[in-house]
């Protein structure tokens, strides 16, 4: 051996981890597809204040249920508004619900999934215990009941739909850590003297994480589903905000009259839930450092 | 405890593990005792080997050697102190000196830490070296175990078995340790990488001054390497001797059958009789007396009322028989290869010059 070679930055590790995963998700056709489509939206959404639109609240009466033209690429509502306008504004809500409930329940969930799984004992048996609770309550009516309590608002649905989803993060989670904490190497962790955060946070977390994240895709598409039953039952975005679930709520009542009223927010959150359920599923696969 | 440098460095008192035993409602607490009051000394500096069939709780008694299970009952001393009742943070200074090798090198191994990162983690844990320091000592470790240094950056999948292996003892050595214990550290390596770790970890144990204990049921291994052995046999150890002596003269009736089981590569020292009769009891239900008398050909009805206290032969040999006397008595040693025909002889002599001559023996026939 020549020169003996020092290893590598932690950094540089990661960096090379991170790439072969993002290398991994291109060659997956779907995923790219999914990713497009998640980006896609994210994209208009943050882009809405500096996007030539009309405004998403200024009424028109002379514009009242005018079905798509060039004036009005998507039609307009039943106060004259912009469809357009409404459906990129309401992308805002609809995305930020999704994604920030989403991280409500990972923030609480895995923390408590990771406890009650490497603890065992009495830890785990309360843990689980509140856990199948609120699991035998269905998600969406939990989240009814939760939003109902808290106040009807934006801020108050994405808490709900994120301690909605919480208890499937606990139980997944820690179904994860029973099986790798039976690993050779957790118990190796513990013959070299390391603390049980230190295994926790470094042996354990980052071998449970990968479906950890995926489930997270698949409920982030969940929760723009539950934040647009909330606002179609008046307890998410409040009138007249825009989100995709109130422009639908509303849209209802003119299905017969102006059908595009509910095309576009059906539509867009077909897509949304596609795109982030596709892009789960590619993540799943790239993450894997096993898989080539 | 003396001040001096203690040449025990490691003693088992009366240990016992037991496993399992939740009382239901309906059913009595049943417990299996994987090891079984347990004593031994290790000396410092020897490589001390336990064999034993699988299920005999070597593996066991090897995690309560450095306290990776915690005694049910006795105490298992480290350097004359009891580190049985130690807390998990006393016993976390303590790791630095008992490290550990893991039997299968395929899950042993954190799959999300780089091989550098895993090597290096015990020096973040038990040394105030820097970062640099550390990488460098990371390097010379893999140089030490034979792997390339620039193998830090890589993952450990990217790896062989043996080549895992090699890493997880880079890991073992990285604290500076004083005791290695390995579970069986090559069974699940190909034959012929066996020969290439266990040759690595003798020459680490002279270099580092290390102590090895290894758990192995490979006779092979253990009479290549050790200085002593201790033979396991449902949870007790029913002989200790000094590696040679053992080989050469079973004494424990059970120690004579693990050695007929060594095949013998020559077709008229092989005796057709079956070394041992039966399976190994069910430990939930060990047998009364003698745990090995439903098996053992010698069996009296002392055996199965009495358990038979070890008895210290020849300073510094133990077994644990009523009858060992007797039975040493009555011609057991091991079956010796039968002297060869004198026409055998000289085909033999023949082949060793012609081997000699040219050296492809094989090769140079059409």
């Amino acid at each position: 051996m020549s020169a003996v070679t020092t290893a590598a930055d932690p950094a540089e590790e990661t960096i090379r981890l991170e790439s072969r995963a993002w290398k991994k998700l291109k060659a997956n056709k779907s995923a790219l597809f999914g990713f497009i489509i998640v980006a896609f939206f994210i994209g208009i959404a943050v882009a809405a204040p500096v996007l030539p639109i009309a405004d998403p609240l200024a009424t028109d009466w002379g514009a009242v249920r005018k079905a798509p033209s060039a004036a009005h690429w998507l039609g307009t509502d039943e106060i004259g508004r912009d469809i357009l306008s409404r459906m990129i504004w309401g992308a805002q809500a609809s995305l930020m619900a999704g994604v920030v409930s989403v991280l409500i329940a990972v923030l609480i969930g895995v923390p408590f999934g990771l406890l009650s799984g490497y603890f065992g004992g009495w830890t785990d048996q309360a843990i689980s215990r509140v856990t199948d609770a609120l699991l035998a309550t269905p998600f969406l009516i939990l989240a009814i009941a939760l939003a109902a309590f808290l106040g009807p608002s934006l801020t108050n649905a994405m808490i709900a739909i994120g301690l909605s989803a919480m208890p499937i993060f606990v139980r997944l989670t820690r179904g994860q850590v029973l099986s790798v904490k039976t690993e050779d190497y957790v118990e190796g962790a513990r013959a070299i003297g390391l603390s049980h955060v230190a295994i926790m946070s470094r042996y354990i977390l980052p071998n449970v994480f990968a479906p950890v994240l995926v489930q997270a895709t698949l409920t982030v598409a969940t929760a723009i589903i539950a934040e647009a039953s909330l606002s179609f039952l008046g307890l998410g975005q409040q009138a007249p905000a825009p989100s995709w679930g109130s422009m639908l709520n509303v849209a209802k009542n003119f299905m017969t009259q102006a059908p595009w009223m509910a095309w576009w927010p059906g539509a867009a959150i077909f897509l949304v839930v596609l795109g982030f359920n596709l892009l789960g599923d590619g993540l799943r696969d790239a993450l894997d450092p096993r898989e080539s | 405890m003396s001040l001096t440098t203690r040449d025990k460095i490691i003693e088992t008192r009366a240990v016992t593990k037991r496993f399992g035993g939740r009382k239901s409602l309906f059913k009595p607490a049943t417990s299996v005792s994987a090891v079984n009051g347990v004593s031994l000394d290790i000396k410092r500096g020897e490589t001390f080997s336990i064999v034993g069939e699988s299920g005999c709780g070597k593996s066991t008694l090897a995690r309560l050697l450095v306290r990776l299970l915690t005694p049910s009952d006795g105490a298992v001393l480290y350097d004359g102190n009891d580190i049985s009742a130690l807390s998990e943070q006393e016993m976390r200074h303590l790791r630095k000196d008992l490290q550990f090798i893991f039997q299968d090198p395929f899950s042993s191994l954190n799959p999300r830490m780089s091989v550098g990162a895993l090597i290096e983690e015990p020096m973040k844990v038990h040394t105030t070296l820097s970062r640099a320091e550390r990488r460098q000592k990371v390097a010379e470790l893999l140089n030490r175990v034979g792997l390339r240094p620039a193998f830090a950056n890589r993952y450990p999948h990217e790896f062989s078995g043996g080549q895992r292996q090699r890493i997880g003892i880079a890991r073992a050595l990285a604290s500076g340790p004083k005791v290695i214990v390995g579970d069986e550290p090559v069974s699940a390596l190909d034959v012929s990488v066996q020969a290439q770790v266990i040759n690595l970890l003798e020459d680490l144990k002279s270099e580092f001054d290390l102590t090895l204990i290894l758990i192995a049921h490979d006779l092979a291994v253990i009479r290549h390497m050790s200085d002593r052995v201790a033979v396991m046999y449902l949870g007790e150890i029913v002989e200790l001797a000094p590696n040679d002596a053992l080989f050469d003269k079973p004494l424990h009736p059970y120690t004579q059958a693990l050695m007929r089981a060594i095949p013998i590569a020559s077709p008229h020292g092989r005796s057709m009789k079956a070394a041992l009769s039966g399976d190994v009891p069910s430990p939930l239900d060990p047998p009364s007396g003698c745990r090995f008398h439903p098996r053992c050909p010698h069996a009296t009805d002392l055996c199965s009322q009495e358990k038979p206290a070890p008895a210290t032969i020849a300073g510094d040999r133990t077994v644990a028989c009523h009858h060992w006397e007797k039975i040493a008595d009555a011609d057991q040693s091991p079956v010796q290869e039968p002297p060869r025909s004198p026409n055998a002889e000289k085909r033999f002599a023949l082949f060793r010059t012609r081997s000699q001559q040219q050296e492809p023996t094989t090769a140079t026939r059409p």
